[in-house]
């Protein structure tokens, strides 16, 4: 039994004053406990979250002085080019923070700046989950709460870039409203409602501004408590390594470790965007003009991550319409929402369908090099690829008058890129994977190869390889090797269609495989007398001797 | 020795008539030029017409009556000449969906010469008076007519924007007073006609004011990137930002090992 010493410093006895009314004293320790790896790529999801509390911050800041109101006034501030306009409050709040307001525009710019890099980061944060497949078992749920962050990320974004009311997001506004109305039967309704009556009404700011800094960051707030309770609930994943198993964490505590690298990671963060948002304009509202229903301007985007919904509907073919009694199902706009909406479900159920393929049921806390699963590999990046077409679609004006192209012909080309780029970029990874894999095996088996060409006594020539050490080759063969999964009879005595389809994709995933290099594989090679063995190709040697010959 | 007054001189009476005709005789001159066909003195109509024939004819046909390769220059008036040679598209240099702006051509004297033999063809809209190229009206105005007659195909900052079929409208920004107004009563290429019934003289003033308020007030945020919106933001984001914040991460990640 260690003695209990009454603590003597300030600190102390505040600390003790709490711990004994609060026993908060073993959770920090606990917690404070808690083993973090250490990589860059873990930090992406910092990166989103730190974002998202300068977003905080500075929208904070812009709640002061914005007045979400579609009621008319004339301008009087002291941006010259719109003196006297006729414009909404919500627009000239919004003028008035960017130029009559101290530190506003700073502020604003700050805000939008933040809010493409968490979205970004966020987006890259899912793409090192996905290629490492850091969402296996027991993280399934976790990618879910996730994706619905990305996409509550979406919904702020959007809601947010809608409030000035200038012309650039009354456009966007307007698009979302066609969409809307173009949806079969509920359409004219679901618009209505919305925006109180026919667009744009004088309602629809106000609404927006209450998702936007209210609704929206609730759940956020709400979704990334439960992501970050999940990620100490499973302890974090760890890179293939010597000594990193599924059952441990090799890293640092995030006492006094991570409390501070990721107090000032967060500065440092914040100091990137803000002097981002000091040098570089972003959305200039005041270009843009108040917004009013008969203009639009050459070159109308959405912000980034709306780009790939924006793309699908210029990519989608205009002339698909289909007409049921009598009613037009517009299908241009009816095709990108069913489109996107079956990515977005294949990427939020992606883990479930995943283990249904592997049957794999246990945990990983060990992460893959994306080689080691070269489907999913190749899956992420067509993936990747459909949604960047989709983007630059988004973009399709500015390629041609950028690059001096016909419009007509980079939408053509998109098209097509759209349907076959995730082709290609499948196939493509696929095989580079597997490539890569047969390195490792041939590094593994038989060490670097060093260039040292040397002649035996007996006039041999042979390379010198030299072997990798114990740390590297535990990287290239530790991972788990899959085999395609045979359809089984279930109790019945039948192959059901749901047992052939698994069995079918599973092969699709495992067919083409390198195993990793066995203890036995190894021991042959490095065996004294096993050079024979090492020597594994036997099909092409006689043949190069009979050609000798 | 003479010492009357310098205005009870004897050539006084026909200076101040000579002043008098001047400027009543200029004045209407101005007044009226806008929009009648602009006769040049018969030497430099001449000087066109030669001109003409050296460099355009090919395709214009040797009385601008319009051929194979060019359109009919009857009645398209001496901005339009002035405009398209102004800026270096005439003479084009392939065909194509549209031609593009290249280093002028002509001296100031030749593009006047050729102005003043086209508009001697047929009346057609003269080059603007200077008057409405001053660049001090009513910026506010001019923007709203902005957005709403041009920034469809111009972009709202006039920074450019495309079209169908590899024609595109042209960024705005270092374009001359003259030929914006130029290009708006003469409709070059793709460009519609804004003529005086559409547009006023005024209006027109209003636009290039607006144009220049924008071309001379750099952005009050920071840097630009092109003016063109969302797209640059988010390759900007991209490439620079999360380019950036991940060099920081890979840092952060290695000062530990």
């Amino acid at each position: 039994m260690s003695v209990i010493t009454e603590p003597k410093t300030v600190i102390g006895k505040a600390a003790n004053y709490v711990d004994e009314r609060l026993t908060i004293g073993s959770v920090l320790k606990n917690f404070g406990r808690k083993v973090f790896p250490d990589h860059w790529s873990f930090m992406l999801g910092e990166v989103a979250m730190y974002s998202f509390v300068i977003l905080i911050i500075s929208g904070t800041f812009l709640t002061f002085y914005f007045q979400p109101s579609m009621a008319e006034v004339h301008y009087e501030g002291s941006y010259a080019p719109l003196k006297g306009m006729e414009m909404s409050i919500a627009y000239a709040s919004s003028l008035d923070i960017s130029f009559d307001i101290r530190g506003g525009l700073l502020m604003r710019q700050v805000h939008h700046w933040a809010a493409l890099l968490f979205v970004a980061a966020a987006g890259l944060h899912m793409l090192r989950v996905f290629f490492t497949g850091a969402f296996r078992k027991p993280r399934e749920l976790n990618w879910v709460v996730g994706f619905l962050l990305f996409l509550m990320g979406m919904a702020a974004g959007f809601t947010g870039y809608s409030l000035p009311d200038d012309l650039l997001s009354g456009n966007g506004l307007r698009i979302i409203d066609g969409m809307i109305k173009g949806i079969p039967l509920i359409g004219p309704a679901v618009s209505s409602g919305f925006f109180g009556g026919e667009f744009p009404g004088t309602e629809v700011v106000a609404r927006l501004y209450s998702l936007h800094i209210m609704i929206i960051p609730a759940l956020i707030i709400a979704l990334l408590g439960i992501h970050l309770l999940m990620v100490v609930v499973h302890k974090h994943t760890h890179y293939p390594g010597p000594g990193r198993r599924d059952d441990n964490v090799v890293g640092y505590p995030l006492m006094p470790v991570y409390v501070a690298k990721a107090g000032g990671f967060f500065f440092l963060v914040f100091g990137v965007i803000a002097a981002i948002a000091a040098t570089f304009t972003i959305n200039p509202i005041w270009n843009y003009g108040p917004y009013d229903p008969s203009p639009v301007s050459a070159g109308t985007q959405p912000d980034w991550y709306i780009g790939w919904l924006d793309g699908a509907l210029r990519l989608a073919p205009s002339n698909l319409d289909l007409v049921i009694a009598g009613f037009v199902i517009p299908m241009g706009v009816m095709l990108p929402i069913i489109v996107s909406l079956v990515f977005l479900v294949l990427v939020g159920a992606y883990p479930f369908i995943e283990a249904w393929v592997t049957g794999d049921r246990r945990e990983h806390h060990v992460l893959d090099r994306p080689r080691n699963a070269p489907t999913r590999t190749a899956i992420g990046a067509a993936g990747v690829t459909f949604y960047a077409v989709l983007w630059a679609g988004a973009s399709t004006d500015l390629i041609a008058v950028n690059f001096q192209m016909s419009l007509n012909h980079v939408l053509t080309a998109m098209q097509i890129l759209l349907i076959l780029g995730p082709v290609v970029a499948y196939w493509v990874t696929k095989r580079a994977c597997l490539s890569l894999q047969r390195k490792d095996r041939e590094i593994a088996l038989h060490g670097r190869e060093t260039g040292r060409v040397i002649r035996l006594p007996h006039g041999e020539y042979i390379e010198v390889h030299e072997p990798v050490d114990k740390y590297e080759l535990w990287k290239l063969v530790d991972f788990k090797d899959y085999e395609p999964i045979m359809p089984r009879p279930n109790k019945k005595g039948k192959i059901t269609v749901g047992t052939k389809l698994r069995s079918a994709i599973s092969k699709i995933y495992f067919e083409d495989r390198i195993a990793p290099v066995s203890k036995a594989e190894y021991e042959l090679a490095h065996a004294d007398h096993g050079h024979a063995a090492v020597e594994e190709k036997p099909k092409r040697k006689p043949k190069q001797l009979k050609k000798n010959l | 020795m003479n010492d009357k007054p310098m205005r009870r001189k004897p050539w006084a009476l026909g200076i101040v008539i000579f002043l008098g005709l001047v400027l009543s005789g200029s004045g209407y001159a101005a007044a009226t030029s806008t929009y009648q066909a602009e006769f040049g003195s018969p030497e430099q109509i001449a000087e066109g017409k030669k001109l003409f024939l050296a460099n355009c004819a090919s395709c214009h046909g040797t009385n601008g009556e319009g051929a194979i390769g060019g359109p009919s220059l009857i009645g398209v008036g001496a901005a339009s000449v002035d405009f398209q040679v102004g800026t270096g598209r005439m003479p084009g240099q392939a065909s194509g969906p549209q031609l593009y702006k290249k280093p002028v051509q002509f001296t100031e004297e030749q593009i006047s010469a050729m102005a003043a033999w086209v508009a001697s063809l047929a009346p057609g809209p003269a080059i603007p008076a200077e008057e409405y190229l001053r660049a001090d009206g009513d910026a506010t105005h001019g923007g709203e007519l902005f957005r709403i007659n041009c920034a469809m195909c111009h972009n709202a900052v006039g920074a450019g924007g495309a079209l169908t079929e590899g024609k595109f409208a042209p960024g705005l920004e270092g374009v001359t007073e003259k030929h914006i107004y130029e290009a708006m009563v003469t409709g070059p290429q793709n460009m519609p006609v804004f003529n005086d019934a559409n547009l006023t003289p005024e209006d027109k003033k209003d636009i290039i004011t607006f144009l220049k308020y924008v071309e001379e007030n750099d952005s009050v945020g920071g840097l630009e990137l092109g003016s063109i919106g969302p797209v640059a933001e988010g390759l900007f984001t991209w490439i620079f930002g999360l380019g950036f914040i991940i060099a920081i991460t890979v840092w952060l990640g290695a000062k530990a090992n």
